[in-house]
């Protein structure tokens, strides 16, 4: 059996003002696939994921993500599908005036109000996503007195605790030195063979890449300039592709 | 028109428009008021001690200040009342708006600044959260609330300023003190004064929340929304406080 398309993006546009982001972008992920999107600093790819779960509002086109049309959606449709989807942002954006363990468990109470939310329920999951990245020691302490490396497993475990279908990742190893941002690749591996997830992973880091992706998508000139394994792009003529693998 | 001209009128526009989106969300339900006593606590109690010191001093100085021009006209009993309207009517809350600007506006200003540039406010909307009404109604509402308080605050502090202002020359007995600041002060005086003292709240955390929220990217950007919304917030204060005072005029009350 041929596998469900979930995350369907088709002929997006996006521009600000003058400055055209996206022109007439496609894509496909099918369920399970880890696809990396690569393109240089400014191509759009923030812009890209972030119309996705429309915290970017595409000029044109049409998004579908777990068969549901994003894009016509209402307010509590939208968050409905949020809650399925796990945001890893570029800056991490954990929240600064809040504790590792409020932060976790923000995601949780915001989304499934009027669920029986117990207090054990809660402390279980906040518990089973800090292990899932090794830092349950941390729970009571502040964002900033973490490390680049532990903020980013803190903002990856947030991430996880709804236990999302679909991850999208904005540059998760950038920053790191190398060998904590294999540790992230990893992690992020481990993930995705736990609990089953889709993913797009937006990333500059080759060795991440090649960890991690099942297909590599190049954002060049705001549209999908080509897409294949790994392997196969590192071996590709093109000029412009050539030019991420030298 | 120049530029300078256009920038004004742009942003007095996009100011009011975000003030109308205050209202049309802030009165739909899922309230959220945990974070709204949250920030009454910021922003009343932490201003407290600064709100009182300066109430104190301004009381304390306007009083002395004011003594030599009583005495030569012979008028030296009425240090007391007439150093009350002043403070009451005009310098306690505008002096305390100004320095609310300047703490809690710059604070909201560089808290939401961060909040955006960082990427905290898509963070909450991901996350079932609508950030303008869980980040910015709060804390409009917050200052809108608190301002009064701490200029009510304001207002008694300094008058006990005052007292100590007056018998630092003289000697005015408490209980005289008081009567002749009593005798004097009316509710056309202290009524007034605290309607527009709402106003000056909501401006603080209007401008505040606005020049944060949009914040462009960067640090840079951050520290420009701080210091751009004491200037606006200043700004609005005097502008509100010279409106007050026609409409008070206007009514009568005066
Ligand atoms: N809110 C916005 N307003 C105006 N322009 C924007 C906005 N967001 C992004 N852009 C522009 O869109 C372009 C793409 O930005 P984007 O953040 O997607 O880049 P990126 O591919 O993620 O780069 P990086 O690898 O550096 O993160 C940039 O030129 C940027 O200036
Ligand atoms: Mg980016």
């Amino acid at each position: 059996m041929e596998k469900q398309i979930v995350i369907d993006v088709s002929h997006i546009y996006k521009s600000f003002g003058n400055n055209h982001v996206l022109k007439d972008f496609t894509m496909q992920v099918k369920r399970g696939e880890n696809i990396a999107v690569l393109g240089k600093s400014g191509s759009g790819k923030s812009v890209l994921i972030k119309c996705i779960i429309r915290l970017n509002e595409p000029d044109k086109g049409n998004i579908k993500l777990l068969n549901t049309d994003v894009l016509t959606l209402d307010h509590e449709g939208l968050d409905e599908l949020r809650s399925r989807v796990g945001f890893l942002f570029q800056s991490n954006a954990l929240y600064d005036s809040m504790t590792v363990r409020e932060n976790l468990e923000f995601p949780l109470r915001r989304h499934r109000i009027k669920d029986e939310m117990t207090h054990e329920f809660v402390e279980g999951r906040v518990m089973e996503a800090l292990s899932n990245v090794g830092l349950a020691h941390t729970i009571d302490m502040m964002p900033a007195e973490l490390s680049g490396g532990m903020r980013k497993r803190i903002a990856l475990a947030r991430t996880l605790i709804l236990k999302p279908d679909i991850i999208l990742y904005d540059e998760p190893t950038t920053g790191l030195d190398p060998i904590t941002s294999r540790e992230i690749s990893e992690l992020i591996n481990s993930i995705q063979q736990k609990y089953q997830t889709t993913s797009i992973i937006i990333s500059h880091d080759m060795s991440c890449i090649k960890t991690t992706a099942d297909r590599i998508i190049m954002l060049i000139d705001g549209r999908c300039y080509a897409e294949d394994s790994f392997e196969e792009l590192q071996n590709s003529m093109d000029e412009k592709i050539r030019l991420f693998f030298d | 028109m120049s530029d300078f001209g256009k920038s004004i009128l742009e942003q007095t526009g996009e100011l009011t428009r975000f003030a109308m989106r205050f209202f049309s969300q802030g009165l739909k339900p899922r309230y959220e008021w945990k974070e709204f006593l949250r920030q009454c606590y910021w922003i009343g109690y932490k201003s407290l001690t600064l709100v009182a010191i300066t109430a104190f001093i301004m009381g304390l100085v306007l009083t002395i200040q004011s003594r030599p021009t009583l005495v030569e006209f012979g008028a030296e009993a009425m240090l007391p009342s007439m150093v009350s309207v002043s403070l009451i009517r005009e310098i306690s809350p505008v002096i305390t708006a100004l320095i609310c600007a300047g703490k809690i506006g710059s604070g909201m200003g560089a808290e939401l600044g961060s909040m955006r540039v960082t990427e905290q406010i898509d963070a909450m909307e991901v996350s079932g959260t609508n950030p303008f009404k869980y980040l910015v109604v709060t804390r409009i509402a917050a200052a809108t609330l608190m301002l009064p308080i701490l200029v009510n605050l304001s207002n008694a502090i300094s008058l006990y300023g005052s007292f100590l202002g007056v018998n630092i020359r003289g000697n005015v007995s408490w209980s005289l003190y008081w009567i002749q600041v009593y005798d004097v002060l009316s509710f056309g005086d202290l009524v007034p004064s605290l309607i527009k003292t709402f106003f000056f709240g909501f401006a603080i955390g209007l401008v505040g929340c606005f020049k944060g929220y949009y914040s462009k990217k960067g640090t840079e950007g951050v520290g420009r929304s701080a210091n751009e919304a004491v200037v606006v917030a200043s700004l609005l204060v005097f502008i509100i406080d010279l409106l007050a005072v026609q409409i008070t005029d206007l009514l009568g009350l005066t």
